[in-house]
């Protein structure tokens, strides 16, 4: 038997239900509930009322025609701004933060509009790369539910305060005298910190309160036991051979990911002669993004990972005793690993994504002893994108409880929302001053006296550090759409003596970055590149003080855990919750799950048979049967030791560890009066999914386990997943090997593939691409575009999935529409796994329109409207498309997208918003039609209306602009810059994109030299000639992936 | 079987009969039609002098043999190579040098135009019954009552064969039923019905294409302003406003600070012509100054902008003027001027027409996309020739054009060939 991909459960045990299910290649059944038995006359649509329609729409077309065509005014500015050519796209270097996250980005400016955030090149930290929070975010700035003006509270509501002026006089009275908390997120900007130094000096009793909703204190109170220092170092993933994680997803979401997604990569790049890839072991509860890159992972439950780390020092001699290791496979999975690190001390690197502080001190005791130390860990240069510590939000509360502390100002943060205990923080906060300086209404700010929302990102001056001597800057790119003020303003507003010269905080920034820079020039150049960087890396280890081991050991022997036990997690969509009105990121699926717009627990086989009895193994007759096809899934009860529970449906996903349910937070956002949410929070933000938060254990520190109990509830809730969209049925898809075998013989890999090519190929020649088919093949003259996507460096991230959905006005549908599979992103990661259900192996695949040369979706098209180009683009000509979805029958990649309903106001008629048959069209789509919102589409791209099939256009509109640049520059090299938009936003620069044709371009040469031994496409034997190749996986394990030659 | 061979008869007359009705000699004359439009119109009337002289008569002032073809192609070589008459041609017009053809224009082309010239009749005012059709020239009215009477005569001839048959059928004996009336004749309302059927679908189908089109679209803008004072008198060049031609897809209508860069000093209209209206009513052009000085919010009489007492940033009672839209494409289409003006280094004139003599501008090309792919069809890039380095060299990456150009497979490279005509050019 050849090796298996499975996507379900159903298709690796091939179970009754799947059986069914794939005799209907498109599961959604037509809603023709009305027709009964009753035959098509006596229906509620009979045929005559379907002639009078006819007629009638016939009749009204005709009037509507022969109506006048309509006015269209054309006015320009008054006085038009010298940088701004109407219809050219500008480009601002900026900087995305979001309570401490830090990614220098530039942003595309059209009009006056910023439409696109585009990774920063320059920096050195993400080198260009970005994330689908960060794509995102250009989306909240068009947010209909931000606040307009500065409010005060008005009884159960708040009015609007005229000026900022009344403003300023009404809280500065109010908070004169009083001992004021600063609370904000990591604020990691240096002249914020500054200011906010300035602010606490004038009103004595202060202090700045730093607090992050998924919190890293361990980490930083153990760096601070072991270093000296309450700090975070910086860490080189790509100097390291062996990567050992225990629970930190630093490909998701831990700490940097876009940063750590990067030097990762390096590492896993398959070049040369004899090739070498770094090791990735992963020890996790769940199965993470991070977990499913990794060459070997081990699974333990969430209060084990103190143990698995103790186990790991003892081996590799520090002085602690290890604990014995029930779990036979973990037991090997620590000797394996202890072994690899012990082979390459001084190359290793082990994280951990605990907030225990115990843990944390081990595992520094760890990077000791492996050497790590100066090597890939960094004391150098610090990262600066966690500052919370969970003790200063008790003490916070304590002191608001007391007294001690009686105004507080929030910015950035929702702890009324995020805090684990946030009734406990509601009360205390009641009881003392509050103003909130946050941008949208939300659970804190609801809460508060006062409110002056601050502004978008998109709109602030501002600048961070997020590491050590790396700074990136932050200019406006839009004037505020609201009348919102900066909350630096206020700080100088507010503790600035009288007669100041400075106050406002542009003038303040100005002044400062011009100071320290020197020169004017100097600050613009910095302003126009958008980040500051020391010329050499400052590279340097720390003083190591092991001192706290043996307690920290003594401590965690003692940890018990419970039979079951929750683990909280952050998707990479969603993360802590901040930015849960953003439909976008609501409708990414989630890499593993594929599941939108909710949170669910997630279990392993072995808990769903025993608690919800579905047993994916056999999935025999009956509701259990249909968990994998349908979108009910039955619901459980999850109680956390602290007695708060929560009611969430249940996904079943290999890999899980079987005692462990994952919960994600970030979801449930809820208003303090439940019908407000939608206008208070945001319609999309509104049901989506549960707050576990509050089930979050806290014991001095907050950790991201909890004890737990759960319980079958009987009811069931409807998830939207895009995973049963398609199943491999054993085609070859994907092909990949371990680095043993690829580097005994790199040819072996594809050897197979060339085979079939040969057999299919007529009359023994070698020519496949001419001569296994009757077609002609079409010559490209002049460019021919190709793409290269590596899967050895894909993680899955799926921050290309947002910058394409927002380069090209991809619509949002809702869930009730994912649910019946109208999803519409062009660029979608197809999730594989492989091996056994316990401990899988997962490819993650992108797919996108393989824009085919020999495309079976254009034979099939009665109106010609898509047809291949000289260039080798497979054109959508929405405008000649009538609807028929032959082509998208007819793909057998799946990728076409059909615009069931008019999800982004394209068309005139507004019925086009209603289904005819069945359903509804969500609220949270209607939030995209709002005239505010739709300032983020992309001019260039044509918003499709109803009843248009739509696909991946390789950013058509970007091809052209790089050859209409190359024309008029007369330079065809100057086409090699053309970055699609999956691959600028790709972290890891898995994606190459180029011209073919042209023998010194990237995927010329990736295709036929660099990698040519791993170089191939998908479906290849139907000889549909795709334009997309992927590169073949390389696991850097000995194991062989999938069981390929041990079934053999 | 005769009965079947009666059938096939008529529906074969009725087919020469409707075929005879549709075609008419028109094609050719209209590409020579178009071609004219798209490439001489903007300096030439064929009755009237112009910014060129009529062309109408043009065989009998011109030199003989292939004169008039080197002057299109090129006639900066003709003036120079000092032929009399050119030279003559070119000091009569105000020195004004003739774009050169030689890269746009085949003889074929150039005879197409010249046929057209001569073919051209004054337009009368033709009540057509059907309505819409224009430029119907005398040649096809000749032609349209040949069809008719060709149509009565093979209607006569139907009706004497059926008479005939009916007679020699009696003599032989055959009982026939009475012939039925013409009006009553089924085939004959069937041909009517499929007559009727064809053509009113053809003008119901050609009135829908042409839905949202708006050629000869001329608006009653805000301000009358005209391009025939700025860019004809004056001499303005059309970027110095329009600017955006060359960096954008939007040409764009200049900010009024660009109006006002001149319009400072200058606050009366002082022009050689008077200022008409299309429908005759006279403009005072000075008043359409001080509607400018309105709209940028300029104090005439102290020569300076109003205070900004509102703190927007402009002068108090200033305002952007709304100018009316003339030239729309639908939203599904990307134009892009840039492209045009500085790759393809078109002229302004070729789609907007004879500008710089409009008083008020109207929509001089039909937009249509007919009417773009007939120009991407016919128009040449400026290829790279790889022996002496001219042309952009951006077209050196198409290799086997350049092979077959050498081999002569191929005599020019079209915007066409380098994929100028396929959909996702324009609609993406």
């Amino acid at each position: 038997m050849k090796k298996k991909y499975w996507q379900s459960f159903g298709e690796l045990n091939y179970t009754e239900s799947f059986q069914e299910s794939t005799k209907n290649e498109f599961k959604e059944e037509l809603p023709l509930a009305d027709l009964d038995d009753k035959g098509i006359l006596e229906a509620t649509t009979p045929r005559r009322d379907f002639l009078k329609y006819l007629g009638f729409s016939t009749a009204a077309a005709a009037i509507a025609a022969s109506c006048e065509v309509p006015v269209h005014k054309a006015i320009p500015y008054l006085n038009k701004p010298d940088n701004e050519i109407p219809g050219v796209a500008n480009y601002y270097a900026s900087t995305y933060v979001n309570g401490g996250d830090t990614i220098p980005v530039v942003v595309k400016q059209r009009d006056g509009r910023p439409i696109k955030i585009e990774g920063n090149e320059l920096s050195t930290i993400t080198n260009g790369g970005t994330n689908a929070q960060a794509q995102a975010s250009v989306l909240d700035l068009y947010d209909n539910t931000r606040l307009r003006y500065p409010m005060q509270k008005d009884g159960k509501s708040f009015k609007e305060v005229t000026s900022f002026d009344a403003f300023d006089k009404m809280v500065g009275a109010d908070i004169t005298g009083k001992s004021i908390a600063l609370l904000t997120g990591t604020i990691n900007s240096p002249t914020t910190l500054q200011l906010i130094n300035e602010f606490i000096s004038k009103h004595p009793g202060s202090r700045h309160v730093q607090y992050d909703a998924v919190s890293y204190s361990g980490m930083l109170q153990a760096n601070e036991a072991c270093y000296g220092k309450r700090a975070i170092p910086s860490y080189h993933f790509d100097n390291a051979k062996v990567i050992v994680s225990l629970s930190a997803d630093f490909l998701g979401t831990w700490l940097s990911p876009v940063e750590f997604a990067y030097q990762y990569s390096k590492g896993r790049k398959v070049t040369g002669e004899k090739v070498e890839l770094n090791r990735h072991i992963q020890f996790e509860s769940m199965i993470s993004l991070t977990g499913s890159n990794a060459d070997d992972r081990y699974t333990h439950k969430p209060s084990q990972i103190g143990a698995v780390a103790l186990a790991l020092a003892a081996k590799l001699g520090v002085a602690v005793t290890a604990p014995s290791i029930a779990d036979a496979r973990l037991a090997k999975g620590i000797d394996d690993t202890v072994a690899a690190l012990n082979a390459n001390k001084g190359a290793a690197l082990v994280v951990c994504g605990s907030n225990d502080v115990n843990v944390q001190i081990i595992v520094n005791a760890i990077n000791e002893a492996i050497g790590a130390n100066g090597k890939t860990i960094n004391w150098g240069m610090t990262s600066n994108y966690k500052n919370g510590i969970d003790a200063d939000m008790v003490k916070l509360i304590d002191d608001m409880n007391s007294g001690t502390i009686n105004a507080v100002l929030v910015y950035g943060v929702n702890p009324a929302y995020s805090y684990s205990d946030s009734k406990k923080f509601k009360d205390a906060f009641a009881k003392v001053t509050s103003v909130s300086f946050n941008a949208a209404m939300d659970e804190t700010t609801e809460l508060c006296k006062y409110i002056l929302p601050a502004h978008h990102w998109l709109e602030s001056w501002g600048d961070a550090e997020p590491k050590t001597g790396y700074y990136s800057l932050i200019q406006p790119t839009i004037n505020p759409l609201f009348k919102t003020r900066a909350f630096q303003t206020s700080l100088i507003k507010w503790s600035a003596a009288a007669g100041s010269m400075v106050n406002d905080y542009e003038t303040y920034f100005k002044t400062y970055w011009n100071a320290k820079l020197g020169s004017v020039d100097v600050y613009e150049k910095a302003l126009q590149d958008g980040v500051i960087e020391p010329a050499s890396m400052p590279v340097a280890g720390g003083t190591y003080n092991g001192a706290k081991t043996a307690e920290a050991a003594a401590a965690l022997a003692s940890v018990k855990g419970a039979e079951t036990e929750i683990y909280f997690y952050e998707k990479v969509s969603i993360g802590n919750g901040s930015q849960a009105n953003n439909p976008w990121l609501q409708e990414l699926p989630d890499p593993l799950t594929k599941v939108t717009w909710d949170n669910y627990a997630m279990i392993s086989p072995a808990m769903a048979k025993a608690l919800v009895g579905i047993d994916v193994m056999t999935m025999e007759g009956g509701q259990q049967s249909n968990y994998e096809v349908h979108p009910e899934k039955p619901v459980i009860k999850v109680t956390a030791a602290n007695g708060k529970s929560v009611e969430l449906p249940v996904i079943v996903l290999p890999g899980m560890n079987k005692n462990t349910i994952a919960l994600a937070v970030g979801y449930g956002r809820e208003s303090a009066n439940k019908e407000d949410t939608a206008t208070n929070i945001g319609k999309s933000a509104n049901g989506a999914g549960k707050n576990v938060y509050p089930l979050i254990g806290f014991s001095g520190t907050n950790v991201n386990f909890s004890v737990a109990t759960a319980e079958k509830t009987g009811a069931t809730y409807p998830l939207a997943q895009t995973q049963i969209h398609g199943f491999t049925e054993g085609r070859a898809i994907l092909h990949e090997t371990n680095l043993k075998s690829y580097n005994a013989n790199p040819e072996a890999l594809l050897e197979e593939v060339a085979k079939e090519r040969e057999s299919i190929t007529a009359g023994g020649s070698k020519d496949f691409i001419n001569d296994a088919t009757i077609y002609p093949n079409f010559e490209k003259p002049g460019i021919k575009w190709g793409m290269s996507i590596d899967l050895n460096t894909c993680t899955g991230c799926s921050a290309c999935v947002i910058a394409c959905t927002a380069e090209n006005n991809v619509s949002v549908v809702g869930k009730q529409q994912v649910q019946r599979f109208h999803d519409m992103q062009w660029l979608r990661i197809d999730r594989y796994f492989t091996g056994d259900m316990e401990n899988p192996d997962v490819v993650f695949q992108p797919m996108l329109c393989q824009h085919c040369d020999n495309a079976p979706c254009e034979n099939v098209c009665p109106v010609a409207a898509t047809n291949h180009s000289s260039e080798g683009l497979n054109q959508m000509v929405y405008n000649r498309c009538i609807g028929t979805r032959y082509c998208a029958n007819n793909c057998p990649f799946k990728v076409r997208r059909f615009n069931w309903l008019d999800f982004t106001g394209a068309d005139s008629f507004p019925d086009n918003q209603k289904p005819i048959l069945g359903g509804y069209m969500d609220e949270s789509v209607m939030q995209m039609n709002d005239d505010l919102t739709r300032m983020v589409l992309n001019p260039d791209v044509t918003v499709r209306s109803r009843g248009v099939m739509e696909k991946c256009s390789f950013c058509v509109q970007r091809l052209q602009d790089s050859k209409l640049e190359a024309k008029k520059q007369q330079n065809p090299k100057l086409v090699r810059n053309v970055k699609t938009a999956c691959m600028q936003a790709c972290p890891t620069h898995a994606i190459s994109f180029g011209n073919v044709n042209d023998k010194e371009s990237d995927v010329y040469k990736i295709r036929n030299v660099d990698q040519k031994h791993r170089s191939f496409y998908v479906l290849e034997h139907l000889h549909v000639l795709p334009n997309v190749n992927y590169l073949a996986k390389v696991r850097n394990t000995d194991r062989h992936i999938g069981g390929e030659e041990a079934e053999a | 079987m005769s009965r079947y061979r009666k059938i096939f008869n008529r529906i074969f007359a009725s087919i020469f009969l409707v075929v005879l009705l549709s075609v008419n000699q028109q094609s050719f004359a209209a590409d020579g039609e178009a071609l004219f439009k798209a490439n001489c119109a903007a300096c030439h009337k064929v009755d009237k002098d112009f910014t060129g002289p009529a062309l109408k008569g043009w065989k009998d002032r011109v030199p003989g043999g292939d004169w008039i073809y080197r002057w299109i192609a090129n006639s900066a070589e003709v003036i120079a190579s000092g032929d009399a008459y050119a030279v003559k041609l070119f000091n009569d017009h105000n020195k004004t040098q003739m774009t050169a053809f030689h890269n746009q224009l085949k003889k074929e082309d150039v005879d197409a135009i010249l046929k057209y010239v001569d073919d051209w009749a004054p337009p009368v005012a033709a009540p057509s019954a059907l309505g819409g059709e224009t430029g119907t020239s005398n040649d096809s009215l000749i032609f349209g009552i040949l069809t008719m009477v060709l149509a009565l005569i093979a209607f006569v001839l139907l009706q004497v064969n059926s008479n005939l048959r009916k007679l020699s059928d009696e003599k032989e004996g055959v009982i026939r039923p009475e012939p039925v009336p013409v009006y009553k004749n089924k085939t004959y309302i069937m041909v009517a019905i499929l007559v009727l059927f064809t053509v009113g679908g053809f003008y119901t189908i050609n009135a829908a294409i042409g839905l949202g089109r708006q050629q000869d679209y001329q608006p009653q803008q805000p301000i009358f302003y005209s391009h025939k004072v700025h860019a004809g008198t004056n001499q303005i060049s059309c970027l110095y406003c329009h600017g955006g031609a060359q960096d954008s897809k939007q040409a764009s209508i200049p900010s009024v600070n660009v109006c006002m860069n001149c319009h400072k000093a200058i606050d009366k209209y002082e022009g050689p012509d008077e200022l008409v209206r299309e429908n005759g009513v006279k403009v005072d052009g000075t008043a359409e100054i001080q509607k400018l000085y309105a709209y940028a919010g300029w104090n005439s009489s102290t020569k300076s902008y109003n205070p900004d007492n509102d703190n927007d940033g402009m002068p108090d009672g200033s305002k952007p003027i709304e100018w009316i839209k003339i030239h729309n494409l639908p939203d599904h289409v990307y134009f892009n001027h840039s492209q045009h003006v500085k790759v393809g280094k078109q002229q302004c004139q070729t789609c907007h027409g004879n500008i710089q003599e409009m008083p008020e501008v109207h929509q001089f090309a039909p937009l249509s996309m007919g009417w773009c792919i007939n120009c991407h069809r016919q128009t040449k890039v400026d290829f790279y020739d790889k022996d002496n380095g001219t042309g952009n060299k951006f077209y050196s990456i198409y290799e086997k054009f350049h092979n077959d150009l050498k081999n002569h497979k191929m005599d020019s490279v079209t915007v066409e060939s380098i994929g100028g005509t396929e959909c996702q050019k324009c609609h993406y």
